[in-house]
């Protein structure tokens, strides 16, 4: 009862904040709270799991639209009853564990790798806060006041799952595609966390209800506009973190057989599956929602000024996921378009590259905060978001025209600095001289 | 040491990522929107197979619904595979007939031998290839099956017409 009475409280803390200028009354009491979170919680729930079902079907479908074939279209209308039938079989097949494999730590692996990705969703606001009869309904499941830590936290998580497998698996190239996952995560979720900063710092709070509220408005003031760069490094390493073409490393076929999974059938691999899917669908949510201003419907503010009724949920419901789905879909053409990373290039470019600008770029933002607070420019204002947006699309033009000078991906394939080519060549030149027999049967 | 490692310096249109990447994206997309795709929906929607193909046979019929087949042995005998039984039968007016005809599809390899000996044009194989069954057995078909098949026939390649024409 004790923490019953806790998350009472947070919850109201943060709908004092979640609304921006104006204040709602307070969520509802008792019963009727804990009623409408159970409704929350299944609602949660089932759209997510039925969604995760529908984008597996859409990345089949896309992708054999993009390959000019058709893709699954038998079981059902469309084939849209396509994973429900992949499902049904899964479920039916026989378990096998491997002889030499850690059952324990074996089975709960997939476990892990699905339950982060869908704890991500309890604190992302799906709707605008409905005005009930019996208080103000937060149309998130738990609205933490520490909302973004809480995701970053579990967010790290997620590469246990990954981990366990291919280390519990006991099959060389399942740990290898472990390990090389773990590497990446960390790497990338870095950069991550950094490139959220500025969404931070403009927000004043890292209470998630706070960030939409923000972002609230006509979309001028949308974070993918005033932080674009951030943006751009959050969606590179949301591929990273969801293991996804073309950072798809952990699981590369042609060199790790399927990584991490690749002792694992029946339902504990359907699980992967599906907590990938999760993971694209929870990564997606956290795009817009940091950068795309949530809920928030662009070109109006109908949807951020009293009455907060319930067809405005309703309708702000919908825009969110259709912020989702289109992201979604940009994750599914990129996969379908690019080619896998060499390990070196991933790292590369995570390193090298990802995290210098991130932090850079937290110093731009913070600069430009500094200075449109100095000269006496409202946050809220329309002039704020265009002189930042301005800032961005310089920066962005910069950025891309540097990056387009052969400096993405590295070594082999691109140019190599000049210094670096004349100590190479320098050093075969002494090479030959010290041993010009021997030069001949170098590897070519 | 052995490292001898060729650097190209290659110009910067061939090493930019980010340009590769937005027209690749263009490409997938143009073929996204492509309503034209190659695949062929396999039952409601077929590929013609060659005249010459060679499926499971077929025996042709007289007009009074009669097998044309006059039993005079010469495809059993010539069957690589051994896979037609033949017990000619002779019937008052001394025309034979098969009393027992039947090719086992299973031994069979295809060879349009049967059909390219037969005298009376009777024993075919046919162009078709959709064949299953619930056993094995079925696959012996006799020369009332055979007769009923009515799947188009194999045009057998002439050399004096080797195009076909």
């Amino acid at each position: 009862m004790m923490s019953f009475a806790l998350l009472q409280a947070a919850a109201a803390g943060a709908t004092r904040t979640s609304s921006g200028l104006e204040i709602l009354p307070p969520p509802p009491s008792g019963g009727v709270w804990f009623l409408a979170t159970i409704v929350k919680m299944l609602i949660t729930f089932t759209i997510y799991m039925v969604g995760v079902m529908l984008v597996i079907w859409a990345e089949r479908r896309i992708c054999a639209f993009i390959q000019d074939r058709r893709g699954p279209n038998r079981v059902g209308p469309h084939g849209l009853l396509q994973s429900v039938a992949d499902g049904v079989k899964n479920i039916m097949k026989e378990e096998t564990y491997p002889g030499q494999a850690y059952l324990p730590l074996f089975v709960l692996a997939p476990a892990m790798s699905f339950t982060t990705a869908l704890l991500v969703w309890a604190v992302i606001p799906y709707g605008a806060p409905w005005e009930s009869r019996w208080g103000t309904i937060d149309m998130a499941l738990a609205p933490l006041p520490v909302g973004f830590l809480y995701i970053l936290a579990i967010a790290s998580l997620g590469v246990y799952g990954i981990v366990l497998a291919g280390w519990s698996s006991n099959n060389k190239y399942a740990l290898l595609g472990g390990l090389r996952s773990s590497a990446q995560m960390i790497s990338y979720e870095i950069s991550m966390g950094m490139a959220i900063i500025p969404v931070l710092i403009l927000a004043g709070n890292v209470s998630l209800s706070r960030i939409v509220s923000q972002q609230a408005g006509r979309g001028l003031h949308w974070n993918v506009l005033t932080c674009t760069i951030a943006w751009f490094i959050f969606f590179v390493s949301a591929f990273a973190e969801t293991n996804r073409v073309p950072f798809d490393l952990p699981e590369a076929e042609s060199e790790l057989i399927a990584g991490y999974h690749a002792e694992y059938s029946a339902m504990k691999f359907s699980m992967f599956f599906i907590a990938e899917y999760a993971n694209v669908m929870t990564s997606c949510a956290l795009m817009s929602t940091l950068f795309l201003g949530g809920w928030d419907i662009p070109f109006t503010v109908w949807d951020n000024v009293a009455p907060h009724t319930f067809l405005k949920t309703l309708v702000t419901f919908a825009f969110f996921w259709a912020k989702i789905l289109f992201f979604v879909f940009v994750f599914i053409w990129v996969r379908w378009t690019l080619p896998r990373f060499r390990y070196d290039q991933l790292m590369a470019l995570g390193w090298k590259i990802m995290l210098p600008t991130a932090l850079a770029y937290v110093v731009f933002i913070a600069a430009m905060t500094l200075g449109l607070d100095a000269a006496g420019i409202h946050p809220a204002s329309w002039q704020y978001a265009v002189i930042m947006l301005a800032a961005n699309i310089i920066i962005a033009v910069l950025l891309f025209t540097f990056l387009d000078k052969g400096r993405l991906v590295s070594p082999a394939y691109s140019r190599l600095d000049k210094r670096n080519l004349e100590k190479l060549r320098q050093l075969d030149a002494r090479r030959a001289r010290l041993a010009p027999a021997h030069s001949e049967g170098g590897a070519d | 040491m052995a490292i001898n490692v060729k650097v190209l310096d290659r110009p910067i249109p061939q090493t930019s990522y980010v340009r590769a990447t937005i027209s690749g994206m263009a490409l997938t997309l143009k073929h996204l929107l492509d309503r034209d795709k190659v695949t062929i929906q396999y039952p409601e929607q077929k590929l013609g197979v060659s005249p010459r193909w060679r499926g499971t046979h077929r025996m042709l019929t007289t007009e009074d619904g009669k097998a044309k087949c006059v039993a005079c042995g010469l495809c059993p005998t010539v069957c690589p595979s051994n896979c037609i039984k033949l017990v000619p039968g002779e019937d008052e007016n001394g025309n034979r007939y098969p009393l027992l005809f039947e090719i086992d599809e299973f031994r069979c390899i295809f060879c349009g031998y049967c059909q390219e000996v037969c005298p009376e044009e009777a024993i075919h194989v046919g162009r078709h290839y959709e064949n299953s069954e619930y056993s094995r057995e079925g696959f012996v078909y006799d020369l009332e099956r055979l007769m009923s098949q009515t799947h188009p026939v194999c045009e057998m390649w002439d050399p004096a017409d080797p195009k076909g024409e």
